[in-house]
């Protein structure tokens, strides 16, 4: 474990990004910095730290506090130096006589109204009030305060009418009136960091609290999305994480990064011993810049979760009740039975499923376990559900599948477009970084079927919401294009430098035919033709232009066509290669490009490369010592398929819960039944290990060194700040499960792991753990060509050459609605919420969504008879589930929706197993059902409760 | 597709119609093109057991397969006999 000592000042305003120096002087010494920077930045940046209250960096300046009051030569009064910017030649004082009484008389009054228990308080040592009194030097307080916020009575015995008790209500941060200073920096982070709203000053003078939105309001009623941002800003207890309450203060921190979305958020955690005290963002993480939301900076409870799995378990058959046995014995029990396997069936008939959601280092292990030790291709991952189109279409068509941009790029983008992404649910603090930039002055346009919060929340407002049928993406992106091609929007010498002009004629020619118009695609999409119009003179005339998508795009029979179609649409409009535009896949789990990245699937080894190209086999042939199969291996639903065929009959399956997660649960169940051996290794007891023979048990983030990979390219370290309690790292595992093969592999630290992938890896060649202790993280390409990494792609030229225009052709997908199954069914997240909710579950995050509900139109629920709240019976070709609705014009009327979380709902249970064509990622978000009102969970749903309750039983010691 | 009646059963059924999706992808391109693309995709993306499925509906006449799947199927890599 390592101790960072880390550069975490607070310099009081927020950095100025002007090229233009400004020189001044600062208590006799010279400084010069960009100008509009504030004196209290400028003091701050050659050491010396002006007493302040309500100011901090992560917001801007508010002058409220009167503390941090200086004197400039020349100039009347004593001006506040976290809002008065610096000017040329200015002499600056920060600290003399004057000053000095005004800042004790400042003090005094805070004082005066603020409880002086602070030896018993669970901020003494963190808080800033308390730093400040010691600062200025207060040493008396004159005044006796007749009223105050703080004493529960008045000297008469009654109630004092101004304290307003501790607000508990939320279950991570605690808010606590009495010992609030009201310098709104709370309020400030709420609107500029967050972009919630959700905070409000209520009252004036005296009167002035802070409140969660209206009067009886607390901090859970409310519009609050525990994203912490008023707990970082708060510099006293007022607004405290329950974790310091209970426990302390941390006594160090270990950046590292979080295991939940594709953002990939740094924190800081902060501990005591091994007990993890809080998480706190990191201010240096290049992906948030110091934010966070409610699961990464709370949700961790479930590394200590009872639910957890510590020790090795194995059966006989998935009837049996598990036994608890040691690592050896796992692991023998595991190899032999995968090697009768091999041998009665050949070395086709076993395969791994990669994780998403452990690091590189350990999804490099697992492809290598199959490729190297059983011999084949069979390898998979997560992706293949969610992003496996975008490997396909940006591969085609730029070169890569890489995002293009970092995401500091949104900061200078003009328009957006998201299409088929939710990000304040699933990206929530790109969400808030885009938000930023909205409320700032750049255009949304919204492609979605459902009226996000992204279409309209506080401050903000798409320009245009283009509410499409689920299916037909790819009808609206051609329609757009057909648009900037008829009406002459293209770029004409972006295309002709960067593109091929002929094949762009090919295409232009294509998007311009009559079927392709936005009035001949209307009946299809429900989007009126003038708004796809608009919305494409918007985009390709209002300046940088950037695209951000999500799974709405990808999970569709046509998702890869969609995204060809989006990089066709950046192509034209000359978005690619500079900050502010881009085709930007938002990638849903924290290492779900870096797994693909690690050769993860079938047809390709690491760093995306043929498995039939003889040199690149020769690469790993060399390095690992064997003979590389030549041929692509079976993908996910391949392998279901083979296995129900009975030519597919043991699987690795690590970190990934594939019977909850993908389509068409009772094919699912089947694959997976006909197995003979199924090696579970995860947290928990999962859907999928109702049907395994092994369970191998994980370990958490938390403890375990590696990088995660986010959806900007960005190599970020995890580090380990605990021991693992399952005893082992999950790299460790997969090493001792090689090893009892016979493989004789000898890692000792997942470094050694990063340098075999930098050695056999163009893209990775310069990464080493060195280089991020020394950098915090790098985007890839890495190498010699860019040993900094590489921010922003295609800056000169697209990585495959010239960019590729392809025709993009709608096909309807072949699961319609009929008079049987009249509705549209689409899925999505919550913020609250995790996927299949394995870790999200088993925190205190189930306050805010404790069940999947489904959102109808109140005229589709009318004419159903349902009412809010009622159970009703979900059905589709494929199955049905009951669960309850929700009554909402979110969704438009012929279109139902729910979220996937629960393994309870069995939403999958719905869905069909049509795909994507070129990739065979499920189609979750097009599904035909009917809705009928229903007395509780289905049959199936109680069948399924019962097995997986058979399932999970553990035999008792002996 | 289990649930639609107008498919073979078996393994067959579901490579039948993945053949046939990819296949309408590729027959918005020029016709030599998009059978070259058809065959390299297959080639590219689907393991030996899956094309020898497909050969074996191939072998059989093709019925069910869209023509352009059928007219690719001579640049289709014959997966090597089945080993142990």
């Amino acid at each position: 474990m390592k101790d960072f000592i880390i550069p975490d000042r607070d310099f009081g305003t927020p950095a100025a990004k002007s090229k233009q120096m400004v020189t001044l002087t600062i208590d006799g010494f010279d400084i010069t910095v960009p100008e509009g920077t504030s004196i209290m930045r400028a003091a701050a940046e050659i050491g010396i730290s002006v007493p302040k209250l309500c100011a901090t960096d992560s917001v801007d300046a508010f002058g409220s506090c009167r503390l941090c009051l200086v004197e400039i030569e020349g100039r009347n009064g004593t001006p506040a130096s976290c809002t008065t910017p610096v000017a040329p030649g200015l002499k600056v004082h920060t600290q003399n006589a004057k000053l000095k009484q005004l800042r004790r008389g400042v003090m005094e009054l805070y004082i005066s109204d603020h409880p002086l228990d602070c030896l018993t308080c669970s901020a003494n040592g963190d808080c800033e009030l308390q730093d400040m009194a010691g600062a200025v030097g207060l040493r008396d307080v004159r005044y006796e305060a007749i009223e105050t916020h703080f004493k529960t009575k008045n000297t008469s015995g009654e109630a004092n009418p101004h304290y307003i008790p501790r607000d508990d209500s939320n279950p991570y941060f605690s808010y606590d009136p009495q010992k609030c200073i009201v310098c709104s920096r709370c309020v400030r982070a709420c609107e500029e960091v967050q972009g919630t709203f959700a905070l409000t000053i209520e009252g004036r003078g005296f009167d002035s609290r802070v409140s969660f939105g209206a009067r009886d309001d607390n901090a859970l009623a409310s519009d609050c999305v525990s994203c912490g941002a008023c707990v970082a800003a708060c510099p006293t207890a007022t607004l405290q994480e329950k974790s310091i309450i209970e426990i302390g203060t941390p006594e160090r921190s270990v950046i590292t990064t979080c295991a939940y979305c594709g953002v990939g958020c740094s924190f800081k955690a902060e501990m005591r011993g091994d007990e993890l005290v809080r998480m706190v963002p990191y201010k240096h993480g290049k992906a948030n810049r110091g934010h966070s939301c409610v699961k990464g900076r709370f949700a961790y409870g479930y590394a200590s979760h009872k639910d957890r799995i510590l020790n090795p378990m194995i059966r006989d058959s998935i009837n049996d009740p598990w036994q608890e046995v040691s690592w050896d014995e796992a692991m023998s029990f595991t190899a032999a039975r995968m090697q009768g396997i091999i041998e009665k069936h050949g070395r086709h008939s076993v395969g791994v499923i990669t994780s998403s959601r452990c690091t590189n280092e350990e999804a490099y292990l697992v492809q290598k376990l199959t490729r190297a030790v059983f011999m084949n291709n069979n390898t998979d991952t997560c992706a293949r559900v969610c992003h496996s189109p975008t490997g396909y279409g940006l591969g085609q068509t730029l070169g890569t599948s890489a995002g293009t941009q970092d995401f500091d790029s949104v900061e200078e983008t003009d328009v957006v477009i998201v299409i088929g992404a939710n990000p304040t649910e699933g990206h929530p603090v790109f969400a808030s970084r885009l938000k930023k930039r909205l409320r700032k002055g750049a255009k949304l346009i919204v492609i979605d079927p459902r009226r996000t919060d992204m279409v309209k929340s506080p401050h903000i407002k798409a320009e245009h919401h283009l509410a499409l049928t689920p299916g037909t993406n790819v009808a609206i992106v051609t329609a757009l294009a057909h648009t900037i091609v008829t009406e002459g929007l293209f770029d004409e010498a972006f295309i002709r430098d960067r593109c091929d002009w002929d094949e762009f004629q090919d295409y232009a020619e294509f998007a311009s035919q009559p079927q392709n118009s936005p009035e001949a695609v209307q009946l299809l999409t429900g989007v009126k033709a003038e708004d796809v119009r608009a919305a494409a003179r918007l985009y390709a005339l209002g300046g940088n232009g950037s695209i951000y998508y999500g799974l709405g795009v990808t999970e569709h029979s046509q998702g890869s066509t969609t995204v060809l179609g989006i990089a066709n649409l950046a192509m034209m409009t000359g978005n690619i290669g500079r900050p502010g535009v881009g085709v930007n896949p938002l990638r849903g789990q924290n290492n779900v490009q870096g797994s693909c990245d690690m050769g993860s699937f079938p047809h390709e080894l690491p760093g995306y490369r043929h498995v039939k190209g003889e040199a690149v086999r020769d690469i790993f042939e060399k390095i690992w010592g064997v003979k590389i199969d030549d041929e692509p291996g079976l993908r996910i639903p391949n392998m279901l398929d083979a296995a129900v065929d009975g030519t597919f009959k043991g699987l690795y399956c690590q970190g990934e819960d594939i019977l909850q997660s993908d389509p068409d649960t009772k094919h699912v169940a089947a694959g997976l039944a006909a197995m003979d051996c199924v090696i579970v290794h995860d947290l928990f007891l999962n859907e999928t290990a109702n049907y395994a023979h092994v369970f191998l048990p994980g370990s958490t983030f938390l403890e375990k060194d590696g990088t995660f990979t986010n959806a900007e390219r960005r190599i970020n370290r995890v580090r380990k700040v605990m021991a693992p309690r399952n005893g082992y790292a999950d790299w460790e595992i997969t090493q001792m499960l090689a090893n009892a093969m016979g493989a004789g592999w000898t890692y000792t630290h997942p470094a050694q792991i990063m340098n075999e992938i930098a050695m056999t890896t163009p893209s990775f060649a310069g990464v080493t753990y060195e280089l991020l202790e020394e950098k915090g993280s790098v985007q890839w390409p890495c190498n010699e060509k860019s040993p900094d990494g590489t921010p922003l792609m295609h800056v000169d030229g697209f990585v495959r050459g010239k960019g590729k225009f392809i025709n993009t052709e709608y096909v309807a997908t072949d699961e319609k609605t009929g008079p049987r199954f009249p509705l549209l069914l689409t899925t999505g997240r919550i913020l609250s919420q995790y996927n299949v909710g394995a870790q999200t579950r088993r925190t205190a995050n189930v306050v805010w969504h404790d069940e999947d509900v489904l959102e109808i139109h109140p005229h589709d629920a009318e004419t159903r008879g349902i009412k809010e709240g009622d159970w009703v019976r979900l059905a589709s070709r494929s199955g049905d589930t009951s669960l309850r609705a929700t009554l909402t014009d979110r969704v438009n009327p012929g279109v139902v929706y729910t979220t996937f979380h629960h393994p309870d709902t069995q939403a999958n249970v719905i869905t069909t197993d049509y795909s994507d064509w070129a990739t065979n990622c499920p189609e979750y978000k097009v599904t035909a059902v009917q809705i009928s009102p229903s007395n509780g969970p289905s049959e199936w749903q109680t069948d399924y409760n019962a097995q997986a309750t058979r399932s999970r039983r553990i035999a008792a010691a002996e | 597709m289990s649930h639609d009646g107008t498919h073979h059963s078996g393994p067959h059924a579901k490579l039948i119609y993945m053949a046939n999706q990819i296949s309408k992808f590729m027959e918005s391109k020029p016709t030599a093109e998009g059978i070259e693309l058809f065959a390299s995709h297959i080639n590219d993306f689907w393991e030996p057991r899956m094309r020898r499925h497909l050969f074996e509906v191939i072998d059989a006449g093709g019925a069910g397969l869209r023509p352009l799947a059928l007219d690719a199927a001579r640049l289709i890599k014959r997966p090597a006999a089945q080993t142990v």
